[in-house]
């Protein structure tokens, strides 16, 4: 039968299955295969806290979403075009993220009675009508694969494992997609080690696609054109890897050798794994023993003459806390990288959140001021993490680097800049014992002297007991502590001169200014993008530096009637704003754990203009 | 590379003036810190490091503030961090000669953690704790080597927490080299930290210290003239353990048991005697543990020092290897990673 191509310009697709199923590695892969395809991405791995959580359950459900398109891809999606369900309960939990009309693929091996009960069914979903609304396709997922291993004399439980593979498969030949890439995938992860394993993956991935080809209810496929992007050499690239390249990077560009301090903890280990694999480029990854001593052995190195690094997340960027006073009082370059996630406490691990931010700005025991970052996206990890690294070090002060769950393990294509273009970042230690005094200060960015162990003359204690300005002694003297308290501060508040205006997407002025932060750009992006193509005299600006603001922040702000700031916690920025401002900023507050939705976004800018009054009053 | 750190010769002769800061020492009249600081700042002029690679890292407490009064590099750290910061600075340039100022409180308590994980992994730093039974920069409340009963600020009617053994805890977290010595006895303070010194690994040195103010006395069984030579045997590897004021008792291994024995009755002569080895970690548990039998003298010395590849020099190894294995990391192919595109 001949099958009909229909081109589209975007599409998502969601896996979903036991977190054993495999899910995170068949995601991936169709991503790497949609980016080097040409196709502009965006992904989101939304997966539990439990590592193989008992087979069959809801909260064991573990799920990959990518949109790929031939436009500018800017979320995730709100809703997905196409379910892949490897099970009931996968079924259940994903069917709610499915659009209207949306397909459904699912292995209908799974919907036994056991699995089902387990999902908390009483009746099959793909027999009682339920799904009428989408076009359900079943597919013997688990026979087919099977089959396709019979000869190989494998255990069941092995055969069973590889059923991802096969949707995969399945998902190629429905979008058009050439296999290679992930057939190099599985020869180079399987083929040195084990010849078998890669024989069995492969021959399951050709089996889903050409299950596909073949068999007769699938009558159409897609295909999804390249994007055009700007000219140049392209990767797809994670948040956290995206992080732990931003440091190299500058650890590379200022000469210094990075340090890493870090403790396990999700979402922010990834970065650590990274780095530690990085010996050749004498990269020094120490896990500590707490999150405690993570921080202050980077302290330790920097004092020592590193680029000092530490990363985490909330309750370890909490834990932290003491000891970056210290590093504010000894005025020390350091980077801490806070993956957010879902909190308070323990909160929601793997889940995404934006509620770090007024920690990460007030959190600190006394008046402890420090420069403050957030990246926008994966990609944009890595020119935070070397934007975090260069002030750092020109301003000798702890910079806290804000990523979050989303952009940490979200991927997108990434124009990869040439090491060479990349801002200088120049490093002078001080060498001249000559009127050398260690709280003496650069005039213009008012940063004291970078002066490592080692170097004759320069011998000097500092420490988190206040200082005496100059000499760095210990000063008990009320005049001095009130100066240096201003003096940090100042000094914190000249980075301002150092860094970019704050750029404006849309008008100049007009209604409403939609102001975020973080990784919630691409769906405010989205969003607005929407509404001004409705028309409506909405702007968006995205705030990457949080303390300190751009210089013209409050300039923008001033010139519109109202400003509207989504954020996924309960009102932070909106603070920050209002307090420095005095704006009547209206937020818009959804902490679910997930993405803010565009389409949730642009109703509540259009609530702006539907009638007389302003927007809701979440903030 | 660490071990050339024993190898460097200053290039000038050092005085203990040039490891005396110009700071003025702010400790009570009469504490035990003050000796503490003064053999340190004698032994460090002959100790074959530069001056500018000496780093003096402390916590918080009367101890930890002396860093400020060493002429070397220092940092005045946070309470109980001193082991973490120290790690950080020795393992980013391991020629750097890494010192600890610590206490019972801050190495012991908040600081515990540190401690333990410092000394397991054999990182190159010198621990000097100075033990002094109780908190006294917060003014006298008991710590975590108090002794159960002790009355204290927090302990009206007694301390019911059992202490550490600080010297039992070091072994027990895998020290490679661990010794005991006190302020009030100069001259072997200064061999301890030149042991200390000398060793490649962490050491951890725990020093009796008087705190005159909060707990005066607390050791002076031990620490006095008149009563030490009967209440101390000092450890000598390859020595056996003899002790008293002529000389007269010495300590016998009754299977894992030691005892005392007198040595002028004709019973038992010095061949019979327990020879210290350094080198054996289970005799060193048998010495620490002599602490709970009150009849027994209290052991100084060196407890233990045996071999191990310290922490930061494993790195560096590690650095090397992945270097010659791959080539220097280029930046442009970090960059790039494994699989790229092109858009034009």
């Amino acid at each position: 039968m001949a099958k009909s191509t229909v081109t589209l310009e975007e599409v998502t697709i969601r896996f979903a299955g036991d977190s054993g199923d495999g899910m995170q590695l068949a995601g991936t892969q169709f991503s790497n295969t949609a980016a080097v395809f040409g196709n502009d991405l965006s992904t989101f791995p939304d997966y539990p806290a439990e590592i193989r959580a008992p087979a069959g359950t809801t909260y064991g459900v573990s799920g990959f979403q990518i949109r790929f398109g031939s436009l500018d891809v800017l979320t995730p999606g709100d809703t997905c075009d196409v379910l892949v369900a490897m099970n009931p309960a996968a079924l259940v939990t994903n069917s709610k993220m499915l659009r209207e009309n949306g397909t459904i693929i699912v292995n209908e091996d799974a919907f036994t009675d056991k699995n089902m009960k387990m999902a908390g069914l009483a009746v099959n979903p793909l027999t009682d009508g339920s799904l009428a609304h989408f076009q359900v396709y079943r597919v013997p997922i688990s026979k087919m694969t099977a089959n396709a291993l019979t000869d190989m004399n494998l255990s069941t439980k092995f055969v069973d494992k590889t059923k991802n593979f096969f949707a995969l498969g399945l998902m190629y030949w429905m979008y058009n997609r050439p296999l290679d890439q992930s057939i190099r995938f599985i020869q180079e992860k399987f083929g040195s080690k084990d010849a078998e394993v890669a024989e069995a993956n492969l021959r399951v991935l050709k089996a889903g696609y050409n299950y596909g080809d073949t068999v007769e209810i699938f009558t159409t496929r897609y295909e999804v054109k390249p994007a055009k992007l700007p000219p140049g050499k392209y990767r797809n690239i994670m948040g956290n890897v995206a992080t732990a390249l931003g440091l190299v990077a500058a650890a590379k560009k200022s000469g210094l050798q990075l340090f890493l301090g870090s403790y396990p903890i999700t979402p922010a280990s990834d970065i650590l794994h990274e780095l530690s694999r990085l010996k050749e480029y004498g990269v020094k990854t120490f896990q500590a023993e707490d999150e405690i001593a993570a921080i202050c052995a980077a302290i330790g190195a920097s004092y020592a003459g590193d680029l000092a690094a530490t990363t985490t997340s909330g309750p370890g960027m909490a834990l932290k806390t003491e000891a970056m006073g210290l590093a504010i009082m000894l005025e020390l370059p350091l980077v801490i990288v806070d993956v957010q996630r879902g909190g308070p406490s323990t909160g929601l691990p793997t889940k995404t959140e934006q509620a770090d931010l007024l920690q990460a700005v007030q959190g600190r025991n006394g008046e402890a001021p420090l420069c403050v970052l957030a990246a926008t996206t994966p990609a944009d990890c890595f020119f935070a993490a070397y934007e975090a690294s260069r002030i750092a070090i020109k301003y000798m002060t702890p910079v806290i680097c804000l990523t979050d769950g989303y952009v940490a393990n979200g991927a997108e294509p990434w124009l990869i800049p040439r090491a060479e273009d990349l801002q200088p970042i120049p490093v002078a230690f001080q060498k001249n014992p000559t009127g050398f005094m260690p709280y003496s200060r650069d005039e213009k960015t008012l940063a004291r002297p970078w002066a490592i162990p080692g170097t004759p003359g320069l011998e000097h204690r500092i420490g988190g007991l206040e200082k005496q300005h100059l000499t760095g002694n210990i000063s008990y003297d009320p005049d001095n502590h009130d100066f240096m308290i201003k003096m940090r501060a100042a000094k914190i508040e000249r980075i301002a001169d150092d860094i970019p205006l704050q750029d404006i997407e849309g008008d100049q002025e007009g209604k409403l200014l939609v102001v975020g932060w973080g990784g919630t750009y691409g769906s405010i992006k989205s969003a607005v993008t929407e509404a001004r193509a409705k028309g409506l005299s909405v702007s968006h600006i995205h705030i990457k530096y949080l303390n300190p603001f751009p210089r013209n922040l409050g300039e923008i702000l001033y010139k519109f009637k109202h400003v509207l700031v989504p954020e996924i916690n309960n009102g932070q920025l909106i603070r920050l704003l209002r307090d420095k401002y005095l704006v009547p900023a209206v937020g818009f507050n959804v902490i679910k754990g997930l993405p803010l939705r565009a389409e949730d976004i642009q109703e509540k800018i259009e609530s702006f203009f539907g009638s007389n009054r302003a927007g809701g009053n979440n903030g | 590379m660490a071990e050339t750190v024993a190898k460097e010769q200053p290039t000038v002769k050092l005085t203990i003036k040039d490891f005396q800061s110009d700071q003025d020492v702010r400790w009570c009249p009469g504490c035990g810190d003050y000796s503490i600081l003064a053999q340190v700042q004698r032994v460090m002029p002959e100790l074959p490091h530069k001056k500018e690679n000496y780093v003096v890292v402390s916590g918080i407490g009367c101890s930890s503030r002396f860093p400020y009064y060493v002429e070397t590099y220092g940092i005045h750290g946070i309470h109980g961090r001193a082991a973490a910061i120290a790690s950080g600075v020795k393992i980013a340039n391991p020629e750097l000669n890494v010192w600890v100022a610590t206490g019972d409180g801050d190495g012991l308590s908040i600081g515990g953690n540190h401690m333990i994980h410092m000394l397991r992994r054999n990182l190159n730093i010198k621990v000097m704790l100075f033990n002094n039974e109780i908190y006294g920069l917060t003014k006298g409340q008991y710590s975590p080597t108090s002794r159960l009963g002790q009355i204290t600020k927090s302990t009206p009617m007694g301390v019911v927490d059992n202490p550490f053994v600080p010297v039992s805890l070091a072994l027990g977290a895998n020290a490679t080299f661990v010794a005991r010595s006190m302020d009030r006895d100069p001259k072997h303070l200064q061999e301890m930290v030149r042991r200390a010194d000398g060793h490649r690994g962490s050491a951890f040195l725990e020093i009796y210290q008087n705190c005159n103010v909060f707990n005066d006395g607390a050791f002076s069984t031990w620490t006095e003239k008149d009563t030490r030579d009967d209440t101390i045997v000092y450890l000598e590897h390859g020595k056996p353990l003899v002790f008293g004021k002529q000389k007269e008792k010495g300590i016998r291994l009754n299977g894992f048991t030691p005892q005392i024995v007198n040595l002028t009755d004709g019973k038992f002569s010095a061949s019979d005697l327990l020879v210290h080895n350094e080198k054996d970690s289970t005799l060193a548990f048998i010495l620490a543990n002599m602490i709970h039998n009150p009849e027994l003298p209290r052991a100084m010395g060196v407890y233990l020092a045996i071999d191990g590849t310290p922490y930061e020099e494993l790195v560096e190894q590690q650095i090397a290897k992945a270097k010659a294995r791959k080539g220097e990391g280029d930046l442009q192919k970090l960059l790039e990673g494994d699989e790229t595109w092109v858009v034009r």
